[in-house]
């Protein structure tokens, strides 16, 4: 853990360079994640790993992918209303992350939100109907793309406001801390949330309380179209952490072991000693913000070269390789299967109902749901 | 029945919650080492103990968004706004996290907050200081909005307010603060969603809610001293949800109606109240619905000037002269 203001060493020239015009050369990026496995490869929480626990990893990685290239497709049917953002590129950190959650650990997240569903055990069933509206959804069709919901795997969202749901993982952290539970929860966000307000407001409530927290800048290098370089001043993000005495780390999120050693060393912060920790962890997305982008703020090129140098389920599943605990077939097989379930994930949506339209009073208070436990008297909806 | 402050009867209802459930807390600025800004929560720090009784720093959007995701798990806090002018600056959390997350959800969460605080013009504080912001946050589905006008009611309503599975805000009022009524040593609680006939009619109904219910039965009392009119006054006491039925039941009696309230006018409560009127009460009206509000432009400071923005027994008395 950095708790000065000099930079990690794992922070590479690549990280800060996503611009218009990057030139990191393609074999550094490679090398550098390579290094960051590597290294982190060592660290217990992956050298104890088994063979199957290391598939699951990659099974996890390549499910999210496929699941969102399937969704890519229904959107261009028209069958997804509104926005899609798509996490391609960034499954390593939702992955590792949530590989280490014990049963009191919680997760919130923004909109970015598919993979870190799948992630914490959501169905792709469930997913793709909530994407079509359905009532099959894990939102009964109510909440979209961004509102994924599942409070029985402590999965506490999917919010669309960027950087609005910070202060309620800080929430989710003071529950725990007030009913004496050993857990923490993970507050995830891209990069373009960290000049919002409110984070800024959560980190100081967060270091002030001693709360088991833990926030995730997942940096993609653009807040929407607007590179890192354009957006935000004082570089690592994670930096800002020293203003509230922190501690910050930077993390390569092309490398699931990277994610998880550094994710592991800060949930034990918050476990044993009830501190929070700010985690910047550098990745890229190849697709554009959501499905309207022209994607004119940054180079083919670039894109190009992360898919070829640092994509963390190729780069995982040499590993793997390498490592003797799979060969290509077995691979091949793990992501045919994904593929496959994901085909029949939207069939499962398209065959699913829409919502009954009296769907739309329910869940609104839940008084209303439950006239039977009603306290209040009067009228709650102003229809007529 | 003892006399108590407006105050005592919020305090004694914070006190009586925190008591009777280990989840409820308190959060807010000044609210504990100070015992509040307005000494609404004084002595809850010494009696329930820093773990139950917060002090936050001058960050609403972090400490009522910390709130509403510690009501995810259950805990139920109950936060003060010094204002609830202040409210703007955390209103991603007020009206979008807590209106909207069990919806979103498809009822998989519940956010049981209790958002309170003074929310008043009439002390010459100045414009960013003096909102009335129980129209607009009413008109957010799944948010509930109370405006007691009394001491009894202050403390009916909180009880039931903190113990209500959905998000709740209480407007009170400084210049309440201060008065005493009388409220009974028993406990008692008192639904959401209930008004209150403050004084009963038969040839106007006058409808308001918070300190303008008070203005309402000043003003009654003039019309039947001097004027031989007698107003029924229904005190809303809860925005939303709405007892329309009792203004119903009043305006069908009386055949007439005057809305009075201390918000601005432009889709003000009143605004709703006249609608609902005309349309399910059409039949009985014997003369249009009339609207007392805050005269329409931000907050004066001047103090002469700012009573004058603020409807007083006089304009709701010219008011009802002008449809009796």
């Amino acid at each position: 853990m950095v708790e000065s203001s000099s930079l990690s060493p794992s922070i590479h020239r690549h990280e800060y360079n996503v611009s218009k015009k990057s030139n990191a050369p393609p074999e550094f990026l490679k090398t550098v994640v390579d290094q960051a496995d590597t290294e982190s490869g060592q660290d217990p929480v992956n050298a104890g790993l088994t063979a199957e626990n290391k598939i699951n990893l990659f099974r996890t990685m390549i499910r999210i992918r496929r699941f969102e290239e399937r969704t890519l497709r229904i959107y261009q049917q028209g069958k997804i209303g509104g926005f899609l953002h798509l996490y391609i590129g960034q499954e390593a950190i939702a992955t590792g992350t949530t590989s280490l959650m014990g049963s009191d650990d919680h997760v919130i997240t923004a909109y970015r939100d598919h993979g870190h569903a799948l992630a914490v055990g959501m169905s792709m069933n469930e997913c793709m109907a909530e994407l079509q509206g359905k009532h099959t959804g894990c939102s009964k069709g109510k909440g979209g793309s961004m509102h994924y919901f599942a409070p029985d795997k402590n999965y506490w969202g999917g919010h669309g406001i960027v950087g609005g749901q910070t202060p309620l993982g800080a929430g989710i952290a003071f529950a725990l801390k007030y009913r004496g539970k050993k857990g923490c929860c993970m507050a995830f966000m891209g990069d373009g949330a960290v000049n919002q307000g409110v984070f800024l407001e959560t980190l100081n409530l967060a270091s002030l309380w001693d709360l088991p927290i833990i926030f995730i800048i997942e940096n993609n290098g653009y807040s929407m179209g607007t590179s890192l370089n354009r957006s935000s001043k004082g570089l690592p993000l994670a930096k800002r952490a020293n203003g509230f005495d922190m501690k910050w780390e930077t993390v390569n999120g092309h490398s699931v072991y990277d994610v998880r050693a550094k994710t592991a060393s800060a949930i034990r912060h918050a476990h044993e000693e009830n501190r929070p920790t700010l985690l910047e962890m550098s990745t890229y997305r190849y697709r554009g913000h959501s499905m309207s982008d022209n994607e004119k703020y940054r180079d083919k090129d670039e894109v190009e070269r992360y898919k070829q140098t640092s994509d963390p389920i190729n780069l995982f599943r040499d590993r793997l390789i390498r490592e003797g605990v799979f060969d290509e077939a077995t691979a091949k097989d793990i992501d045919k299967a994904a593929r496959e379930e994901a085909e029949t994930a939207v069939r499962f949506a398209d065959e699913s109902p829409f919502p009954p339209s009296g769907d739309i009073f329910s869940d609104v208070y839940y008084e209303s749901d439950h006239p039977e436990e009603r306290a209040s008297k009067g009228r709650l909806f102003f229809n007529d | 029945m003892p006399l108590i402050t407006y105050r005592q009867a919020v305090n004694d209802a914070l006190a009586e919650e925190l008591t009777r459930d280990e989840n409820v807390i308190i959060l807010g600025e000044e609210v504990a080492e100070y015992d509040g800004a307005y000494k609404v929560t004084e002595g809850l720090l010494s009696k329930f103990g820093s773990k139950r009784v917060i002090d936050t720093p001058i960050s609403e959007a972090a400490f009522i968004g910390l709130g509403i995701g510690a009501s995810f798990l259950g805990i139920r806090p109950v936060m003060e706004l010094m204002f609830w002018s202040f409210c703007y600056v955390a209103y991603d959390q007020v009206v979008n996290n807590a209106a909207n997350v069990r919806y979103m959800s498809g009822g998989l969460m519940n956010c049981p907050i209790v958002i309170r605080g003074p929310a008043n013009g009439g002390t010459s504080v100045g414009a960013t200081h003096s909102h009335t912001p129980e129209g607009q946050l009413a008109n957010f589905p799944g948010l509930k909005v109370v405006c007691p006008a009394t001491a009894y009611d202050a403390k009916g309503l909180m009880k039931s307010a903190i113990r209500d599975p959905d998000p709740v805000y209480v407007m009170e009022n400084t210049l309440l603060y201060g008065e005493e009524w009388e409220v009974p040593e028993e406990e008692y609680v008192i639904p959401l969603g209930l008004a209150d006939i403050k004084r009963s009619g038969t040839d106007v109904t006058i409808v308001a809610h918070g300190r303008a219910a008070l203005t309402a039965v000043k003003a009654a009392e003039i019309l039947s001293t001097e004027h031989d009119i007698e107003a029924e006054v229904v005190d809303l006491r809860s925005i939303r949800p709405l007892d329309e039925e009792t203004v119903l039941e009043s305006v069908r009696k009386t055949n007439r109606a005057v809305i009075v309230e201390e918000n601005k006018p432009f889709c003000g409560v009143g605004a709703q109240l006249a609608y609902t009127i005309q349309a399910k009460a059409f039949d009985h009206l014997d003369a249009p619905v009339k609207r007392v509000s805050a005269l329409d432009a931000p907050q004066i400071y001047s103090m002469p000037l700012e009573k004058q923005q603020i409807p007083d027994a006089q304009r709701v008395l010219k008011a009802v002269l002008e449809v009796c």
